[in-house]
């Protein structure tokens, strides 16, 4: 076998359709040409969490947001670090339990589903609310 | 001057209880050792209700639940995460950090030596773990470690304060020892107490001003650096994570009592394959390794303890090697007629250096320190942390211990099945 150098290319030269996967086997004892363009796979990781110490997951129970996209057995991604502003969608302990629900903060502090069959929740004097995080995301699963 | 900062979780067991059970949030509780055996965490609440820490469970069981307390086994997984988290938080926030326990750590404050930046710094040290992870900390900052000891767990005894304790200033320090017993002073005891106070030494304050020269002739090195430590002076530095870690243990009680040597070493066997899967993890190699072995002392028995230590030629880290000392040690250390309730396998004198030079004509294939096969242990490594479990002839299959835990929460953030449930 004999190996002409042609000179390097670098990922800039490519063209925009370029796609960087190789699907195929590489046969084994010829230098693969893929060597120069690994990049680490697609990480999902990644895309969702952003401040993994402060990230936890959480499962839904119930179909009460499933107007805002999150099923039954969905799994959030709750950051505690960011700030629940109004409009948010949270995790938060009410009277010792976890619930998630669009969190509205005027014209008074209300939790809200996202599904017309449930009621908003209206937080009491007295009821013992504590937001445990933002959540950022929700995986549905369909099969 | 030095400046460093004790960060210490609060009855952090219990408190990882209650990150995803808000339902405990002012329930009693309390945190069983492996084994369910007796008490080694407990909540500000169960700590009202009179249990003592150490305390075997079977004693207290009736009328702790009958009051409405919550059990649990411990939750290592849990534990573990949640530990990990707070630590990460901190490493982001200082330069220099030691790691000193699952949960504690010391921070070098060197560059803040204003007095409101520190203060300012551990308030928003305890906010930002408090609402990133849902653990409450309290934090000491003082010149020496010794004294940030001291610092936190006065800020520990405030009611309602702050939970961060800036002890600098000399007439504070002074007062603060003044008011503090030495047997709780880091590294005193209540040994070493009782010979202190037969030289008239009671609090914290006095052992500050007695004569160095007199405590290092009269007791050790040891306590000199403690009153040193006590007057500011700093002597026990900010180790890192690599400095730190001399020796690896593995132990655990079993659940049922064993006399026999035939029984013994196959769980023996267990917890040496476990300590060599986390000395390669680590990256070492050691050069002694030991065996514990214990009765209860809960039981009515004859009470024994047992304990061997193997020193290798040059450094191993093969689980082989190891599972050849640890039998040895066991040998040595074994004595029928006792009924044995915990053993523990130790590993240590971590060195990556050869010391003793095997000659040509050694007979060193024929040891036990030859059989050094790194490629190998990888490969027993890799296929055991996916489940395929390989076994050493010596071991006993299955489960590291046999301990029994029935009260365990689940593994919220370690396992798919167990994440906690939003309605």
């Amino acid at each position: 076998m004999t190996i002409n150098y042609l000179g390097s290319i670098s990922v800039d030269d490519l063209p925009a359709t370029f796609t960087k996967f190789f699907l195929e086997p590489v046969s084994v004892g010829f230098p693969s040409p893929a060597n120069d363009y690994l990049e680490s796979p697609i990480d999902l990781n990644k895309y969702l969490i952003k401040n993994n110490v402060a990230t936890f997951l959480i499962r839904v129970s119930g179909e009460s947001m499933i107007n805002a996209n999150i099923g039954d057995q969905a799994i959030l991604i709750v950051d505690r670090s960011l700030k629940p502003r109004h409009g948010s969608i949270v995790v938060a302990s009410l009277d010792g339990e976890f619930v998630c629900k669009r969190l509205q903060l005027k014209p008074r502090l209300c939790l809200l589903p996202e599904n017309p069959a449930y009621k908003p929740i209206y937080v009491q004097h007295g009821q013992d609310l504590d937001i445990m995080g933002t959540v950022t995301a929700a995986i549905n699963k369909f099969e | 001057m030095t400046l460093l900062a004790l960060i210490d979780c609060d009855n952090f067991y219990a408190s990882c209880e209650r990150v995803f059970r808000p339902d405990l949030r002012t329930k009693p509780i309390v945190v069983l050792s492996n084994n369910d055996g007796c008490v080694i965490a407990r909540s500000k609440e169960a700590k009202a209700m009179g249990i003592k820490m150490g305390v075997p469970w079977f004693q207290i069981e009736r009328t702790y639940l009958a009051q409405g307390g919550q059990v649990f086994s411990s939750n290592f997984a849990l534990y573990g995460d949640l530990s990990g988290r707070v630590m990460h938080i901190l490493e982001g926030m200082v330069n220099n950090i030691e790691v000193y326990s699952i949960d504690e750590a010391f921070l070098d404050l060197q560059h803040m030596q204003a007095n409101s930046h520190a203060y300012e710094f551990g308030i928003h040290c305890r906010n930002i773990v408090r609402q990133w992870v849902g653990i409450p900390v309290r934090i000491g900052i003082a010149s020496t470690k010794t004294l940030a000891k001291i610092a936190s767990h006065i800020a520990k005894q405030k009611i309602g304060g702050t939970g961060v304790l800036c002890l600098r200033q000399q007439h504070h320090i002074d007062h603060a020892l003044k008011n503090l017993p030495v047997h709780e002073i880091w590294g005193v005891g209540r040994n070493l107490s009782k010979r202190l106070n037969d030289l008239n030494i009671y609090s914290g304050y006095d052992l500050m001003q007695s004569d160095t020269r007199f405590i290092r002739d009269k007791f050790s090195i040891v306590l000199e650096r403690t009153v040193r430590e006590l007057r500011g002076e700093q002597c026990l530095k900010i180790q890192s994570r690599a400095e730190l870690k001399k020796q690896i243990i593995v132990s655990r009680s079993f659940k049922k009592r064993i006399n026999d040597l035939e029984q013994l070493r196959p769980l023996v066997s267990n917890f040496a394959v476990r300590a060599s899967e986390k000395l390669r993890h680590e990256g070492q190699k050691c050069l002694q390794v030991s065996v514990l072995i214990f009765t209860s002392p809960f039981s009515n028995h004859a009470q024994y303890k047992g304990f061997h230590s193997i020193q290798f030629s040059s450094p191993v880290s093969d689980t082989r090697s190891i599972l050849a000392g640890v039998k040895k040690a066991l040998n040595n250390c074994f004595r029928p007629g006792y009924s044995y309730a915990k053993a523990g396998v130790v590993l240590s004198q971590f060195s990556q250096h050869s010391i003793i030079q095997g000659s040509l004509f050694d007979e060193m294939d024929q040891s036990i320190e030859a059989k050094q096969d790194d490629g190998l242990m990888r490969c027993i490594d890799a296929m055991n942390a996916k489940q395929a479990q390989v076994y050493y002839a010596s071991q006993f299959p299955g489960q590291l211990s046999s301990t029994s835990k029935m009260m365990t929460s689940p593994k919220y953030t370690t396992n798919w099945l167990d994440l906690p449930i939003a309605n």
